[in-house]
Order: structure tokens, then C-alpha cells, then sequence
């Protein structure tokens, strides 16, 4: 696949959005590292699971859709997967994190 | 086990036949047909394992819930972003806890306002009380409790108990 396959009319949007999508992920994870406590470390990851992922699948659709000439929308169940999945382990780790706190302090 | 009391979701079956449409990337006829036969057969062998149904009564007001989490979603983002830079210099960001009260009892209220909470960047759930009354946060950035409690209750919680309850 050449770039010339490519029309301008997907391509800048989608590297556009690629680099959003990337950036916000970067961001994301430098705040994994800096931040200063688990609680408050638990936040950064979902930008690249919300915002991040989204960028990414959405320029993937316009892609795929202009590589193959006809409409290709099947990245929206990826959304739904993320959707279903990634709150459960946030809660599951926050409440874990909870639990640890709570039994320490009546210790 | 009574297997004659099972009712069959209508959502799930169309969610189900349109997440195979999608798999599939397809709308010929035959696998329109062998959508339906899947979800029917699967909705029916997982009703036991799911006793309770939700009702959806108000398909308008789950549009515009939809579309108002998907913007917070947006702009907490970007303002998750302007915290993990250090750009917020004008006064400090204090994370913290926050107990909400709540209103809503309806399970599957409470679970899609759990997984809005928990998805959009900036705030997580913690905890439900034993007998879902009160609701536990982490908040990042938690400036004024009180515009927090309210934009929760009045943006996703009244909302979601005009759909399901």
C-alpha cells in the first residue's frame, strides 16, 4: 500500500487524530509515574482508555473506509468491549486499594 | 429452574444480532438468519443467569445522556491532561474522597452510573454503602465538592432514573 492509495481527505484527519490520540495516551501515562499516591494514580490511565483508544479507533475507520471504498464501522464493538471491561478493573483495584487502607488504619 | 418463565430481552437480541452484523461485516441475508438464531438461542440460555430485566422507558432522555457523557468525557480529559502537566499553577489540585448521596436504586442505574463515573477521567468509584444510599468517590481535582455532587446528581443520576426506574 502506497500513500497515493491514500486521498487527502483521510489522511489528514486521521494523522490528526493519531497524534491526538497518542498524545493524550502519553500524557496518561506520564501521570501513572508522577503522580504521588495510588488513588490519585488510578485517574491518568483512563484518558488513553477513553479519549486515547477513541482517536485511534475513529482514524481507523476513516482509513479503513477509504482503503476499501465502502463504509467499515466494526471498531465501534472494540468501543463497546472497552466500554464493558476497563471500569470493572479500575473499580476492582480501587476497592481493593479501599479495603488495604481501611484494614491498616483499625490495625 | 423454570425453564417456561423464561422471557426472552428484546435489547439483548438486537444487540446481539447487530454486534454479529458488525463481526461479520456483513448484511446478507443468511447471516441476518443466522444472527437472530444466535442471539435467540444465547438470550434464552442466559435468562436464567440474569433474573432481572431492565426496562428501558425512555429512549430519548438515554440519547442525550449518551451525548453529555461522551462531551464530560472530552473535557475531563483534557483537563486530567492540564493537572498531569503541571499546568494548573494558579492554585493547588487536591485529590480526595467524596460521599455522595443517592436517590436511584435501580440496579442497572446504578451500574451504568458506576461505569460513567469510573469512565470518564478524573473521577473512580470506590464504594456503594450495603444498602446503596450512599456512594463513595475518588475525585482528582475535587475544587468544590459541592458543584461535583451536583453535576453527578443532576447530569447522570436524574437521567438514569428517568430511563430505568
Amino acid at each position: 500500500m502506497t500513500e497515493a492509495e491514500l486521498p487527502l481527505w483521510a489522511t489528514i484527519p486521521a494523522a490528526v487524530l493519531l497524534v491526538t490520540g497518542g498524545l493524550l495516551t502519553l500524557i496518561g501515562s506520564i501521570g501513572l509515574l508522577r503522580l504521588k499516591d495510588f488513588y490519585s494514580r488510578m485517574h491518568p490511565p483512563t484518558m488513553g482508555m477513553t479519549l486515547g483508544s477513541g482517536c485511534v479507533l475513529i482514524a481507523s475507520m476513516i482509513i479503513s473506509t477509504a482503503i476499501l471504498h465502502k463504509p467499515v464501522i466494526h471498531e465501534l464493538l472494540i468501543t463497546l468491549f472497552v466500554v464493558i471491561t476497563s471500569p470493572v478493573t479500575a473499580m476492582l483495584l480501587m476497592r481493593a486499594a479501599a479495603y488495604r487502607d481501611r484494614a491498616r488504619s483499625q490495625r | 429452574m423454570r425453564p417456561v418463565g423464561r422471557r426472552l430481552p428484546p435489547l439483548l437480541v438486537l444487540g446481539l444480532v447487530v454486534m454479529w452484523l458488525l463481526l461479520n461485516q456483513s448484511l446478507a441475508p443468511g447471516q441476518i438468519v443466522l444472527g437472530i438464531l444466535l442471539a435467540v438461542g444465547l438470550s434464552w440460555a442466559a435468562a436464567t443467569l440474569r433474573p432481572l430485566q431492565p426496562r428501558v422507558r425512555n429512549a430519548g432522555t438515554a440519547i442525550k445522556l449518551i451525548l453529555v457523557v461522551l462531551r464530560d468525557i472530552v473535557r475531563s480529559n483534557f483537563a486530567v491532561a492540564r493537572i498531569v502537566l503541571g499546568l494548573v499553577r494558579d492554585r493547588e489540585v487536591r485529590a480526595g474522597f467524596l460521599e455522595i448521596p443517592l436517590d436511584m436504586r435501580d440496579p442497572h442505574g446504578l451500574a451504568w452510573l458506576s461505569t460513567i463515573i469510573t469512565s470518564t477521567p478524573g473521577t473512580v468509584w470506590v464504594d456503594l454503602s450495603p444498602d446503596s444510599t450512599r456512594l463513595t468517590l475518588h475525585v482528582l481535582d475535587l475544587m468544590d465538592e459541592e458543584a461535583w455532587i451536583r453535576h453527578i446528581k443532576t447530569h447522570y443520576e436524574q437521567p438514569l432514573m428517568r430511563i430505568f426506574e
